[in-house]
């Protein structure tokens, strides 16, 4: 067993101290023949400090596309010469989203805007929109909307927005490699207003952006700083017309590598499999990951792309014999 | 799924004309992609993905969904 290994099974495991970055890199460098232990440590991790259940979400676009900010991954950059047009959806397919959601048996559902901050319009559109929710849905909502001012947050708090997703997307040393418009510091001043707020911090990233494995061992050692309730992990699916349109997917083992360690460096949070993953892990892989540390899952589609149908993962959870959070786990 | 599939004049991945090649990146993409072309005249179109299916808004020839 390797050092690293046995050092995380009585510092992680035991007694609920994440990996540092040193930690986190060696795991992020070890060879594969020891990828099963990592992922069955980081599993074991997450049963002992999170236990067997699995939060289940569902996300939609509320704003698609025509961003001003250059986020090399994103498709709704109107910045880039993706296909991807503007469009709003209307708040009674906002409803109809949220109960088609809730009707999976995820707690929460998290309404997304493609901006860099919200503007009038868009607050408005929230106001009304997580009022018909929670007026004819059982489900948290939770909201991404970009750069927030203080009236901004203690607005979302007022309409009952339980958690804000707001990723740092990489660590902060590669930012600049990936968003120019704005810096990691402006992301990490929102995600501080959030915390103070009350509202659960949501915080996480993109994986295989061209970020080296010290500076993924980087940004899962700023996340536990930042110490959110929920970290969504994504994995890079290259978009059309983007910058990074052309960059290859993460291979399926460092993948996997990357959630043990994750996982590792942040025993206590919610780790969930986000975007990129089904194009990155396949259906295999996503078992993997769920024996691997992870216990949290956006099911149906993402914002611009499909993913698999929410009855594939509620087959495997139940095959994997984890319960899915009841929704009066989470109040 | 594709233009070159269903037998339209444009690929509704890529944009580019259905006999320009197999479009067969185009068909594995689109498992998991909507469609972003109207496969019949080329136009970018409005697609709003949802939890469950998605819909696409040609502004000539109206919408389609899953």
């Amino acid at each position: 067993m390797p050092e690293i290994l046995d050092q995380a099974r009585d510092q992680v495991l035991h007694n609920g101290v994440g990996l540092d970055e040193a930690g986190v890199l060696a795991v992020l460098n070890l060879p594969d023949e020891h990828l099963s232990a990592t992922l069955q440590l980081a599993h074991d991790v997450r049963m002992r400090w999170c236990g067997p259940e699995v939060e289940v979400e569902g996300i939609v676009s509320l704003k698609t596309g025509g961003c001003p900010e250059d986020c090399h991954f994103c498709s709704q950059s109107g910045l880039f010469t993706s296909p991807v047009r503007s469009v709003w959806l209307d708040i009674p397919s906002l409803v109809k989203a949220a109960k088609q959601t809730a009707a999976t048996g995820a707690t929460e559902f998290c309404i997304v805007a493609a901006v860099r901050g919200p503007d009038d319009r868009l607050m408005k559109q929230m106001r009304e929109g997580v009022a018909a929710i929670r007026a004819e849905v059982d489900i948290q909502v939770a909201a991404s909307l970009g750069m927030l001012t203080q009236d901004q947050v203690d607005e979302l708090v007022d309409m009952g927005v339980h958690r804000y997703n707001h990723n740092l997307e990489t660590c902060r040393s590669y930012f600049p490699n990936v968003v120019t418009t704005h810096s990691w510091e402006e992301r990490w001043e929102t995600l501080r207003m959030v915390r103070e707020s009350g509202m659960e911090v949501c915080c996480g990233g993109i994986l295989g952006l061209g970020e080296t494995v010290e500076q993924r061992a980087e940004f899962a050692a700023q996340l536990a700083e930042l110490d959110p309730h929920e970290v969504p992990l994504n994995f890079l699916n290259p978009r059309p017309g983007t910058p990074l349109g052309d960059r290859p997917v993460v291979e399926g083992r460092d993948a996997l590598r990357a959630i043990a360690a994750f996982r590792l460096a942040m025993p206590r949070t919610i780790l969930r499999y986000a975007g990129g993953r089904e194009i990155t892990l396949g259906d295999l892989g996503t078992r993997d990951g769920l024996l691997g540390g992870i216990n949290a899952v956006i099911v149906g589609n993402y914002l611009t792309t499909l993913g698999r149908p929410a009855t594939d993962d509620l087959k495997l959870l139940d095959e994997l014999k984890m319960p899915v959070k009841a929704l009066s786990a989470t109040l | 799924m594709t233009a070159a599939v269903a037998g339209q004049t444009w690929c509704d991945r890529c944009g580019e004309a259905a006999v320009a090649g197999a479009h067969e990146q185009c068909a594995a993409a689109r498992a998991l992609e909507p469609p972003r072309y109207c496969g019949r005249c080329r136009r970018r179109m409005k697609v709003q993905v949802l939890p469950v299916g998605w819909s696409a808004i040609c502004v000539e020839h109206g919408e389609i969904r899953s």
